[in-house]
């Protein structure tokens, strides 16, 4: 009937004699959405463990200044020498270990797991499509993911060791800092960057082209809402942070002063560069960035916690059309409020007010979408599965790290905040208990279609459980040390500065808070493989009774996705409708006749 | 197994696949340049009243420049138009001429760099400041053409009346006497950082852009004789890569040059 049918292949691609690809075709250099999908899953879920083992490291140090780390102290000083000797932590590798927590946390394991893994493998699934628009560019974007993340990983190990300004990176430090870090950190960058334009251009134009038939904009799942609003903020917000990536890389290789003032003094004494740069600068360039980004984190979260509840609740979303515009709103908006992150760089009332303007518009949209959320939940009969687990306990969390932050959107307040641990415990509660609650929500969710097997229901519930209250002991003392005035990025945990004992306590319980959540994790690793290869399997190709694309495919989906033509017939949360014969129609059913 | 709309045009959207891609590519590319372009009022606004310089580089250069590449994004229209009406011959001279101007461009590019790298300015002990082009360099001695002055600020602005004023000779200067030698680098200053780094980066776009057509004039123009669609698709999307990188120079040539 329509034209658009007939690019359905199917039928074409059964009729050509097909060759077995090898290995290395199949599963390393792959152009299929699927594998690039897991190949950045998995990698992303390695540099996560990493950088909360770097996290772990630093947490040692903070709670006991200057004593050797246990355990991993005589690895470290055999691996890095000078800066870990007698296995203790020095400022510089603190300062290494820190940047690069936030570095990799970031730009090498949530966003890579939330768009590079979830976006790649389901967003052509659910939209019916069977890859990506540009499959060869989708495996050059893992690629140069790859490459990046191994220049990032080598920096620990050159002389000087890895970066040491923070992820933020700030000017004059970085480039004030003799060794080579800041230079991988930068190289790196590039790569990571690059990767990520590769990434965006293909999940925005397979969105745009490649819905199936009948899949129109407002039948799209919100997931792929929330993926096409993140694409676009990394499309549009990363390349201003190439832009200064490289003029930070020409003052540290070519001797410029993009971001270095006139008569900068560096250990006394005034350096040889021609000045007249600005550092400032460099902070509107990164936060012009490094907001958005924030949103880049936090929409995908949204999205697969949508899905997770509309499937087991058992009805439709709550306000799917609002949920849309205010995951819009959300992109448009976050690109005008990366200022409240310099309320303290003297930027004068009028332009500070503009910018808490702006940082409490933002908040419009993000409590229309949570609260749609929680009311969707309101009349249904939940079941309470793993995945449904973690999603609940995403909206109280992901609410904490939001209401937090509007304290810190007033500059007024902020001064007082900046800078300190409540800032830490703001964006951890929103990115932590957050977004990775909704990435093990998700890995939970589409576990059965990825691999055909289920994991474990009972290890998912220790591993939510012990997640769940560690994660709580963990950032929520931060907002009271952070209230208190205790600073962030300080070696000694703050000991040199006059704060109360037991504000220092904490830190103490902070640190068995992350030893006792590194323990929960092991659940979640064991369940993780062993499910891989002895979980049970899945009786049916849609084991949750779920309405959306991904699961009218054969588990797991071959090359090609679907073994039918699929013509979409109705919207993507059609749970319970009255008169329908079970409780969920898929979104590419016949209508009944009328 | 064939991804849809990768040559006919999705009939909703009216765009092929790699349109919709090269059009969210260059949203992106806007950015990029756009963070260096904010970048350059934000360093020029920011820099002490009057201490820009002006008239540092040579505009009929320039304009000959800008002319070329106006010029080759004209002919790479012509080079498309060639295709879909059915003139294979044609295309390749269009798309050669294409070429021939964009490594036109380059070449006076890197005559200018040369120029800059061989300028330099020489701080004396005296105090007084020779700049000017490098003719020798010795363990000794360095032989300089060009115009010497009290202080480097007289050459900040080479359209006033005063640095014309000043009288251009060779200037044979002692080792001993020199405090300071400075070529036109990107570490000199603000101006000079931004215009390499600029210029620099807009030379990479212009190589990857060669490198490209180059191919399709080239080897890749075989597909021609297989999928002329496809193929007339590839010479639009290069065509309108290349209006990009035309358009970034239009508003170098007159932010750097001029201003
Ligand atoms: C919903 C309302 C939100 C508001 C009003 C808000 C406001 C702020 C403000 C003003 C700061 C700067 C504090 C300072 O440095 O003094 C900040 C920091 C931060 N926020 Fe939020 N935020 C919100 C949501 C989020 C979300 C959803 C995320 C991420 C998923 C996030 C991640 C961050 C991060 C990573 C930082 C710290 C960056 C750093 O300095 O290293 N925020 N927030
Ligand atoms: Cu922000």
């Amino acid at each position: 009937m329509q034209t658009a049918i007939q690019s359905m292949p199917h039928g074409a691609a059964h009729a050509e004699p097909h060759a077995e690809p090898g290995f290395l075709r199949q599963y390393v250099f792959s152009t299929d959405h699927k594998v690039v999908g897991i190949q950045y899953g998995l990698t992303a879920l390695i540099f996560l463990l990493f950088g909360f083992f770097l996290m772990l490291t630093m947490r040692w140090q903070i709670a006991h200044p200057g004593q050797p780390v246990p355990v991993v102290g005589p690895l470290l000083e055999a691996v890095l020498g000078q800066v870990a000797k007698g296995g203790m932590m020095s400022p510089d590798l603190y300062n290494s270990f820190g940047a690069m927590h936030g570095t990799i946390m970031v730009f090498l394991a949530i966003v890579p797991l939330a768009v590079g893994a979830f976006g790649n493998y389901l967003v052509p699934l659910q939209i019916g499509a069977i890859d990506m628009a540009f499959p060869r560019l989708n495996m050059t974007s893992y690629q140069f993911y790859f490459l990046g993340g191994i220049i990032m990983f080598a920096s620990f190990f050159i002389p000087g060791g890895a970066a040491q300004a923070g992820w933020t990176s700030y000017p004059p430090l970085a480039n004030a800092i003799p060794t080579d870090g800041q230079t991988f950190w930068l190289l790196g960058m590039v790569f990571l960057i690059t990767s990520s334009l590769l990434g965006s251009v293909n999940i925005i134009a397979t969105i745009i082209q490649l819905r199936a038939p009948g899949m129109t904009w407002m039948r799209l799942p919100f997931f792929v809402w929330a993926q096409f609003v993140a694409s676009f903020l990394l499309l549009l917000a990363f390349p201003p942070l190439e832009a200064a990536g490289v003029m930070q890389l020409m003052d540290k290789v070519a001797g410029t002063s993009f971001f270095l003032p006139t008569g900068l003094a560096v250990g006394g004494a005034v350096g040889q560069a021609s000045g007249g740069g600005s550092p400032l600068l460099w902070q509107h360039l990164f936060w012009f960035l490094a907001h958005p980004e924030v949103y880049v984190l936090i929409l995908p979260a949204l999205g697969i916690i949508a899905e997770i509840i509309a499937n087991n609740t058992r009805k439709p979303l709550w306000g799917y059309k609002t949920l849309v515009y205010a995951a819009l709103a959300l992109g448009f908006i976050s690109f005008i409020v990366w200022a409240h992150h310099m309320y303290l760089t003297g930027m004068g009332t009028t332009i500070a007010t503009f910018f808490q303007t702006t940082t409490m518009l933002i908040s419009v949209p993000s409590v229309i979408i949570l609260t749609c959320l929680l009311i969707s939940l309101w009349g249904g009969s939940i079941r309470f599965n793993t995945p449904m687990l973690f999603a609940s306990a995403f909206l109280p969390m992901f609410g904490i790290g939001g209401l937090t932050g509007l304290p810190l959107g007033f500059s007024y307040s902020d001064i007082h905040l900046h800078d300190t641990y409540y800032v830490i415990g703001h964006f951890h509660y929103v990115v932590a208990p957050g977004t990775i609650f909704a990435l093990f929500a998700g890995i939970y969710f589409w576990f059965p279609k990825v691999t055909g097997r289920v994991m474990n229901e009972f290890w998912g519930r220790v591993h939510f459980w012990g997640s769940l209250i560690f994660m709580n002991v963990v950032f929520m003392p931060m907002f009271v040390q952070g209230l208190s005035g205790m600073l962030r990025r300080m070696s000694d945990g703050g000991a040199t500065y006059a704060l109360r004992p037991d504000v220092h306590e904490l830190n103490r319980v902070i640190l068995w808070g992350a030893v006792c959540l590194a323990l929960a994790q092991i659940p979640f690793i064991i369940n993780f493989f062993y499910s891989i290869a002895r979980g049970p399997r899945v009786t049916s190709d849609n084991p949750w009774n779920a309405t959306t694309l991904e699961w009218q495919t054969p588990t797991p989906p071959g090359h090609g996705n679907f073994d039918k033509p699929i013509q979409v017939y109705r919207g993507p949360y059609e749970y319970s409708v009255p008169g329908a014969s079970k409780d969920f129609t898929p979104q590419n059913e016949l209508p009944a006749k009328a | 197994m064939e991804i849809p709309y990768t040559v006919k045009a999705r009939p909703d959207t009216g765009l092929y696949n790699a349109k919709v891609g090269l059009w969210l590519f260059l949203a992106s590319e806007v950015m990029l340049f756009g963070g260096l372009f904010s970048s350059y009022v934000l360093l020029r606004v920011g820099a002490p009243g009057g201490l820009w310089p002006r008239g540092w580089l040579n505009i009929p250069l320039g304009t000959l420049n800008t002319i070329l590449l106006i010029s080759s994004s004209i002919t790479i229209t012509f080079a498309w138009a060639a295709l879909k009406s059915n003139q294979f011959g044609r295309f390749k001279v269009f798309l050669g001429t294409t070429l021939l101007l964009a490594i036109t461009f380059l070449g006076i590019k890197s005559f200018e760099y040369r120029d800059k790298l061989s300028h330099y300015q020489v701080t004396l002990n005296s105090g007084q400041v020779v700049d000017g082009h490098l003719v020798e360099r010795t363990a000794d001695h360095l032989v300089l053409h060009g115009v010497e002055a009290d202080s480097p600020k007289a050459f900040l602005d080479r359209r006033s009346r005063e640095f014309r004023q000043l009288q251009h000779e060779e200037f044979k200067l002692a080792t001993a006497e020199v405090k300071k030698v400075e070529a036109y680098k990107p570490r000199m200053n603000t101006y000079l950082a931004l215009y390499w780094t600029m210029t620099g980066l807009h030379a990479l776009h212009l190589v990857g852009g060669i490198l490209v057509m180059g191919y399709f004039w080239g080897p890749g123009s075989r597909m021609w004789h297989t999928a002329p669609e496809h193929f007339t698709n590839r010479i639009e999307i290069a065509g309108l890569y290349w209006h990009f990188v035309d358009l970034v120079w239009v508003f170098l040539f007159p932010v750097l040059y001029l201003l």
